[in-house]
């Protein structure tokens, strides 16, 4: 397997070179049984990726390991393991810059770790894909489902896109390199699932054949020439002092830094496009009470509503596909009709509910609850959502 | 709000806080407005020809014969200053100048609005600079001075300028120009 085996029609591995569009609303699907795990590398194998970096860590640690199979297989051009966190996300910024198309996976205390890197990634525009299986980062350690980790992505000026399902997974990851690479975009893309709900746990989904993949990166139609150690950002890795403003403005670190966060809010259009919407509503169209959630805690919030909908309550799920950027307009247009708002969520800080009050401020009337919140590896059972609402929409009775 | 500048003291991204972004395929973007692409190039034509110290900023894309593209591009730019009677001020790299830059004959994304004040230059095109530093260097001109820019961009445009036109190739510019020679004829210019 080379580069040079490369053609107009076909890549390195000999698959079929197709558009995004057809991969994701075209290509005919067959039905298979799969792990997000195995849904990762499924996805990588369809997407013609030069590179992948890799360091175990649970519950991505399976996902990193099959990737490489396929590097094995002569999918993925180049796979190697970094010596930690740091390194590995160090190394795929390098990758990227070179021009290569670029994925990894890290969970908890590796995202953690390698923090630095995230803004660094989006400053210098790289489109790499960060497939980020949560899980906790707490003292006492965790290896369990809990998404404290994504507030800390939140500000590092990356795409943050949530999967609720293995199907979903599939779907983002090879829309995620899409739109990270459209020209007025070229951020990173960070795809969120919940760790074991998602990674372990086997379900049905629809896969396009094997033997088609997307077109290859195109890095001539990047935003910055390739990077050198005289340019900017190089330069500003290369030499502190020049970070000093001494010879460049601070506005131009002002203007760097904002032109990062227009260049996610760019990809709105796109992502509408590649994921049909940036939230997704089911339910009752004119419910008062209204779930905003993302990842596997909208799906137990649909749960909710099933149950709700047997007492002849209405309610209504709002699941965020895109957290950066934030669907402020959907969010409010599926919440006119709200009186609660209840956002579930695994982590204990809330800082989902945080996102919906600052979106919804001065713009919705509704009381916003910030309620379950489950972390260190709890469940939420629907039971606990339903005494939430029963709670605060029969308060004289309570639940 | 999206409109000529000086906007603010620092370079916000005035436009996108505007919910403006690129304009769609085949469109161009003037002010807030999404206009035909022919509609964009008569106005972009029209303030050029009308505004004072009038300079065309070519970027590292199209200054280096690294394509057929680029020296074809290269010599179009050139006679587009000429129909334009603007000056051609170059942004040759992206690099930080020691100690600083020559504001008479270069501009550089790090602190655009040196020469623009400099120069009085008071309607400019930004063409053949890598996106990401026409985007940083608009944001500070739009903050810092009143000059009109323009984005005439080869991939998908640029919503900081008051005026971008999107995937502009060789045979885009060359109809340009014959826009631009019927604008001032128009004018009398």
């Amino acid at each position: 397997m080379s580069i040079k085996n490369m053609t107009k029609e076909k890549n390195w591995a000999g698959q079929k070179l197709v558009s995004t569009d057809y991969m994701l609303f075209e290509a005919p699907r067959e039905k298979h049984f799969m792990t997000g795990s195995e849904v990762t590398k499924e996805a990588i194998k369809r997407c013609t990726v030069d590179a992948s970096v890799s360091y175990p860590i649970t519950p991505q640690s399976e996902a990193a390991h099959l990737i490489g199979e396929l590097w094995a297989e002569g999918y993925v051009g180049m796979y190697f393991r970094g010596e930690n966190e740091f390194g590995v996300m160090s190394e795929v910024a390098g990758c990227a810059m070179a021009g290569a198309r670029t994925v990894t996976t890290t969970s908890g205390p590796g995202t953690l770790r390698a923090m630095e890197n995230f803004p660094m990634w989006s400053g210098t525009r790289i489109p790499v894909q960060l497939i980020l299986m949560a899980r906790g980062i707490n003292s006492p350690l965790t290896i369990q489902p809990d998404n404290l980790e994504v507030t800390f992505m939140l500000e590092t000026g990356c795409m943050i896109w949530y999967a609720e399902n293995v199907q979903e997974l599939f779907d983002m990851t090879i829309a995620g390199f899409t739109v990270a690479e459209m020209p007025d975009v070229h951020v990173p893309i960070v795809t969120v699932v919940d760790g074991f709900f998602v990674s372990h746990t086997r379900e049905s989904v629809m896969l396009p054949a094997d033997d088609i993949a997307l077109h290859p990166y195109n890095p001539y139609a990047a935003p910055l020439p390739p990077i050198d150690s005289e340019m900017p950002p190089g330069r500003f890795l290369r030499d502190p002092f020049v970070m000093k403003s001494n010879y460049i403005s601070y506005a131009t670190h002002a203007s760097w830094q904002w032109e990062v966060r227009s260049a996610v809010d760019r990809s709105i259009p796109y992502a509408r496009h590649y994921l049909n919407g940036l939230a997704h509503v089911t339910g009752d169209e004119d419910a008062e009470i209204v779930f905003v959630a993302c990842g596997t805690a909208s799906h137990q919030a649909k749960e909710a509503n099933r149950e709700l909908t047997k007492l002849g309550i209405k309610s209504k799920v709002v699941k965020l596909r895109t957290i950066r950027p934030f669907p402020h307009a959907e969010l409010l247009e599926a919440t006119k009709s709200a009186t609660h708002i209840f956002v579930p969520e695994f982590n204990i800080v809330g800082w989902l509910d945080k996102e919906v009050t600052q979106s919804l401020y001065g713009k919705s009337e509704a009381k916003i609850v910030g309620r379950p919140r489950v972390a260190g590896g709890m469940s939420m059972p629907v039971e606990a959502i339903l005494h939430e609402v029963l709670e605060h929409v029969n308060e004289e009775k309570g639940a | 709000m999206a409109n000529l500048g000086p906007a603010y003291y620092a370079p916000y991204p005035v436009a996108t806080y505007d919910g403006l972004l690129t304009p769609p395929e085949g469109k161009a973007l003037l002010l807030t407005d999404i206009v035909d692409e022919e509609v964009a190039m008569r106005e972009v034509a029209r303030v050029m020809l009308t505004s004072e110290n009038a300079t065309i900023f070519p970027g590292p894309q199209v200054l280096y014969a690294w394509s057929d593209e680029a020296k074809k591009k290269a010599t179009l730019i050139k006679e587009m200053s000429e129909v334009l009677n603007a000056k051609m001020i170059p942004m040759y790299d992206y690099r930080p100048k020691y100690p600083k830059i020559d504001p008479e004959v270069e501009i550089n994304p790090n602190h655009p609005n040196l020469t623009i004040w400099h120069n009085d230059i008071k309607a400019a095109i930004f063409i053949g600079v890598h996106c990401h530093y026409a985007n940083v260097a608009l944001k500070i001109v739009r903050s810092e001075t009143d000059c009109y820019t323009v984005g005439m961009c080869a991939l998908s445009g640029h919503e900081d300028a008051m005026a971008t036109i999107r995937d502009q190739h060789a045979e885009d510019l060359a109809r340009f120009i014959e826009i631009a020679k019927e604008v001032k004829q128009e004018l009398g210019k």
